[in-house]
């Protein structure tokens, strides 16, 4: 059992969310960063698309009421299992009564505390995710209070290192500008030369109001239509880029409505939502052109990536029990 | 005839509008999107008003080869015209719910009685599902109330608020921001993601209003 000390409207129980809700009018939902969450589950030798807590409001704690084996990945920051401190990207094992902290990062938005076995909470919907909008899924539809308390499934990683065990090179966060990479959407020639040339050019800053239904952007020069553009309402996914009158962008995020209306400049690519997910309030992004070859191609990569580190991952934990 | 463009690596959206909405385009949406979502490889296949959106796994299929059977399927589908259902939602119009009636009457230049009777008799149908939880697109709205959204969106709008804008209705199925105007409320639940079936409303049904105050 895990009691949830310190309550926040952004913290939420997460997982991979749902792929296949859209047609409900369901957003995918999900961990906005999810590479770190199905870190987070590797290393603790979980089901990768098992749930756990998105950090996104700090300082966080949580006290473990029974031994539990759990792992901070994502966001950098001070990370305390009592008073000793945790490496970034590492799995570590609480007996009951300890405390974990965390702080607010210096680099990096989101954290994610996930736990052997993953966390109990309903599938609603084909997903443990919190769906804030519709008040369904994680912990009773809602973010987690102060008090909340939370179980795990059981797992065999429970007899994990005690010392703890995680990666000697932490995953890459995205420090000073992050470089974004996206491909053209539908409306990209419906923007004069002068704004397509400026979408790639310009520094876009993330604004106050960024929260994981969208990222609103800001920069000196507003983006504009060769002419006044109406569209009709059609699906939209996680990472397009919509261009409202006023010209600013809005990167679509995890929550985003499943439908829009907005003309669209871009699409961020699947693997580089995470860097966004990551940009903290005020800093800066640059958007990198692909074409739809290099797009895939990225995919593919980081599905490989992930596949290797999972199995680098059981076989590091395999030598450590050994010993 | 038809455009379709990438949504990120996996996903392409085809875009069949030509201006206004249209009728039977939408059937053939529909239809596509039936035949695109048996498809192994498709994930989800979501149609919108006039267009369709279909998500895949890029890291096992190529959106080359899909968008060549997207359109492959496209040119092959009729339109076929299965039953549709008809749903009838009591409305009690105009108060505390119905605050946008004067500017709507004012727009179309008529008396509120009047916007009232045009939403009520209007004959509706299912386009599309999405935006948010059990959001249904209507069509068939009396073109003098296609009053355009709000310059500025409400913050919240109470789930049940029934609603007119860009030319559509629609319903709030939960409490949410819109920019739509509101002119009046149903004590109806929309969505509950725990029903078996948690969307009330199916595509192409027929949707009617019945005023209940």
């Amino acid at each position: 059992m895990i009691e949830v000390l310190t309550g926040s409207p952004l913290n939420t129980i997460q997982d991979l969310g749902r792929p296949r809700t859209m047609t409900l009018g369901v957003s995918r939902g999900g961990a906005m960063d999810s590479a770190a969450l199905k870190l987070g589950n590797l290393l603790l030798g979980n089901d990768i698309d098992a749930a756990g807590i998105e950090v996104v409001f700090f300082p966080f704690k949580v006290r473990f009421h029974a031994d539990q084996a759990f792992a901070v990945t994502g966001a950098r920051g001070v990370a305390r299992l009592d008073d000793e401190p945790l490496p970034p990207d590492w799995a570590a094992k609480a007996r009951a009564g300890q405390i974990l902290t965390l702080h607010a990062p210096a680099n990096g938005a989101r954290s994610y505390v996930t736990f052997a076995g993953g966390l109990d909470v309903p599938v609603v919907l084909g997903s443990r995710s919190t769906d804030m909008k519709g008040g369904f899924g994680g912990y009773q539809g809602r973010a987690l209070e102060a008090g909340t308390r939370l179980a795990a499934f059981p797992s065999d990683a429970k007899d994990m290192p005690s010392s703890g065990y995680g990666l000697a090179h932490p995953c890459d966060l995205p420090e000073n500008v992050a470089e974004v990479r996206c491909l053209p959407a539908a409306e990209f020639d419906a923007f004069t030369d002068d704004s397509q040339a400026l979408f790639f050019e310009q520094l876009w800053t993330v604004t106050r109001t960024a929260n994981r239904l969208g990222y609103r952007l800001e920069s000196e020069t507003p983006l504009s239509l060769r002419s006044p553009l109406e569209l009709l309402s059609h699906g939209i996914v996680p990472g397009t880029i919509q261009v409202p009158s006023a010209g600013m962008p809005i990167v679509q995020m995890a929550d985003a409505n499943t439908c829009g209306g907005y003309p669209k400049i871009a699409n961020v690519i699947e693997p580089d939502l995470r860097l966004l997910a990551q940009t903290q309030t005020g800093r800066q992004i640059r958007f990198i052109r692909v074409e739809l070859d290099e797009a895939v191609a990225a995919v593919r990569a980081d599905a490989i990536r992930m596949h290797e580190l999972g199995l680098a991952l059981q076989s590091a934990r395999a030598t450590l029990l050994a010993r | 005839m038809i455009r379709i463009s990438c949504a990120g690596a996996g996903a392409l959206l085809l875009d069949a509008a030509h201006g206004a909405f249209n009728d039977s385009v939408q059937e053939r949406i529909w239809a596509v999107a039936r035949r695109m979502a048996a498809q192994p490889e498709i994930l989800q296949a979501v149609p919108g008003v006039n267009n369709l959106l279909i998500v895949f796994d890029a890291v096992q299929y190529d959106p080359a080869t899909l968008e060549h059977s997207l359109r492959a399927v496209w040119e092959d589908t009729l339109v076929d015209a299965s039953p549709a259902r008809e749903i009838v939602l009591p409305v009690t119009y105009g108060g505390t719910f119905g605050e946008d009636i004067p500017v709507v009457a004012r727009f179309a230049g008529l008396t509120e009685e009047e916007v009232i009777a045009a939403h009520v008799s209007g004959e509706y149908r299912v386009a599309a599902i999405g935006a948010m939880p059990g959001f249904a697109y209507l069509t068939g709205l009396d073109p003098r109330l296609a009053i355009p959204r709000r310059a500025s969106p409400r913050v919240s709008v109470e789930q049940g608020a029934v609603s007119i804008g860009g030319g559509q209705a629609g319903v709030m199925p939960c409490t949410s921001p819109t920019g739509w105007h509101i002119l009046g409320k149903t004590e109806e639940i929309l969505f509950d993601a725990h029903r078996a079936e948690p969307c009330l409303f199916r595509l192409g049904d027929r949707v009617k209003f019945r005023r209940v105050g």
